[in-house]
């Protein structure tokens, strides 16, 4: 398949995600499981590389900014707007799409070639519908939640390093994180967030959805999806910061 | 009943079925048997509408389910059910919930009632004492009953089964094929299956269809396959070095 049948078989595909569930009471039981699938388990994960960025980009900020014009408040300053413009937003979602990604795409290709998605659709239910949009859903729900998450120990990271190294005091950290600050910053953040989050899930989902063959072909679409789930999140990072900041 | 009329199907210009009709009597366990790669798969997937036919119609008890569309198809579907040949269990839900399933989805009945039902269903495929237990942890003779038990949670009119012995070992297959011709018999289920298992065409087979290359070659019962001058269907049933000796003696 090229591309323009991808896009054609993804749209079509959408048509039946997007639509009403069949029960409420199933499509609400299946979206906290979702939400414990997607946004509890990764938890842990974007908590160790939030911490550890905000160190380094604080460090690297710290080392770069050696002029005695500047003041030492600016690494507060630029370590806030890098984490909350992009390293959240953009890094964590690119670990998301890893994470999260691959797994839905092999959960939904095992579905696939084990029948359990023909199984559905001979009882009649949009399988679709039914596998795709809670996955979707609680990922545009949970994932801003996992960023605002994510910004809060990244800035926390970087005031450790203000706490345990010579580098500069807490007080030039405290006093930059809150030099002027912009709440539209926070709202671009997790604008890109909600877009990423359907972007890693209806892609990973759609690259489970079509598959054809066996177990080698679970492996392979897992890493297709991750792939270019990854591309369209660069892709996209670009669109909208063009769109929303300029 | 069940009809297909003149149906055809092929894939990138192959015909897989060409110009097949057959009819599915209710209370009757019909077979379609045929070589690997004959089409009966295609042929079992395009009755149900996971495969929507290129010509030639599908009929449900008159109701023409081939020109039906996804929405029109539900109240059919929820008609039926389908044994697959994997079993096609949901691997996150356990035993009780994958035979629940059908029952949460069409039917607004109590939390008790659809349990008195699972019992039920499970009952009649011996599998109470497996009720809690996830599908990684069933024999392949359990999946295919607890895929039985999910099939007929509706009370299904048809009932279809894809290859339902395949992997089984011959004492595992009889109990599969006699649980089928059971329930054929007490839901007056019109029952389809799909196998190349010689023994199940020789214990429930009331009616045969053979398929070979995509055509409809063949159609009797139980009774006098064994005795068809066909060279095709001879050639298949016996294949075997314990078939020909059988037909020997």
């Amino acid at each position: 398949m090229n591309v323009i049948e991808h896009t054609g078989s993804y749209v079509l595909l959408m048509r039946q995600v997007l639509t009403r569930p069949d029960r409420h009471s199933l499509f609400l039981r299946q979206l906290i499981n979702e939400i414990h699938k997607v946004g509890f388990d990764s938890l842990g994960i974007v908590a160790i590389i939030s911490v550890f960025m905000g160190m380094v980009v604080t460090i690297q900020t710290a080392y770069n900014i050696d002029s005695p014009l500047i003041p030492l408040s600016m690494v507060g300053f630029t370590a806030r707007q890098s984490v909350i413009l992009e390293f959240s937003p953009t890094i964590i979602s690119l670990i998301l799409a890893g994470k999260v990604g691959s797994s839905i795409a092999s959960e939904i290709g095992t579905m696939r070639v084990t029948e359990q998605i023909d199984a559905l659709e001979v009882m009649g239910i949009n399988s679709a519908n039914f596998l795709i949009l809670p996955k979707v859903i609680a990922a545009m729900l949970f994932n801003p939640v996992l960023i605002i998450f994510s910004i809060g120990l990244s800035l926390l990271g970087g005031y450790f390093v203000a706490l345990f190294t010579s580098l500069f005091t807490p007080g030039d950290y405290v006093t930059g994180l809150r030099f002027s600050f912009e709440g539209f910053t926070v709202f671009y953040a997790l604008i890109k967030t909600v877009v990423f989050a359907f972007l890693i899930t209806t892609v990973s989902a759609y690259q489970g959805y079509i598959i054809k063959g066996g177990a080698l072909e679970v492996g392979r679409s897992s890493t297709t999806a991750v792939v270019r789930s990854s591309i369209l999140i660069i892709l996209f990072n670009l669109i909208l910061t063009q769109l929303l900041l300029t | 009943m069940i009809k297909a009329d003149s149906i055809v199907k092929q894939f990138a210009g192959r015909i897989v079925l060409d110009h097949v009709s057959v009819a599915f009597e209710p209370g009757r366990t019909n077979l379609i048997i045929g070589r690997s790669g004959s089409g009966k798969t295609v042929l079992m997937k395009c009755l149900v509408g996971l495969l929507e036919v290129d010509e030639g119609e599908i009929y449900y008890n008159n109701r023409l389910f081939s020109k039906m569309t996804a929405v029109e198809r539900r109240p059919v579907r929820q008609e039926l059910g389908m044994l697959f040949q994997g079993g096609a269990l949901f691997d996150s839900m356990n035993v009780v919930e994958n035979v629940m399933f059908p029952l949460n989805m069409y039917t607004n009945d109590s939390r008790a009632d659809k349990q008195k039902r699972v019992d039920f269903c499970l009952e009649r495929v011996n599998l109470s004492q497996a009720a809690r237990l996830m599908p990684s942890e069933l024999s392949g003779g359990m999946v295919k009953r607890v895929a039985i038990a999910r099939a007929i949670s509706l009370n299904p009119r048809y009932l279809f089964c894809d290859e339902p012995n395949s992997g089984l070992d011959p004492q595992t297959a009889t109990l599969i094929d006699n649980l089928i011709l059971e329930i054929t018999r007490e839901s007056n289920i019109t029952t389809v299956i799909n196998t190349h298992d010689m023994n199940s065409v020789l214990q429930i087979g009331d009616h045969v269809h053979f398929i070979h290359e995509g055509k409809l070659w063949w159609q009797g019962d139980k009774t006098n396959i064994l005795d068809t001058e066909n060279s095709e269907l001879n050639q298949f049933l016996f294949s075997t070095e314990l078939t020909r000796r059988l037909k020997k003696n």
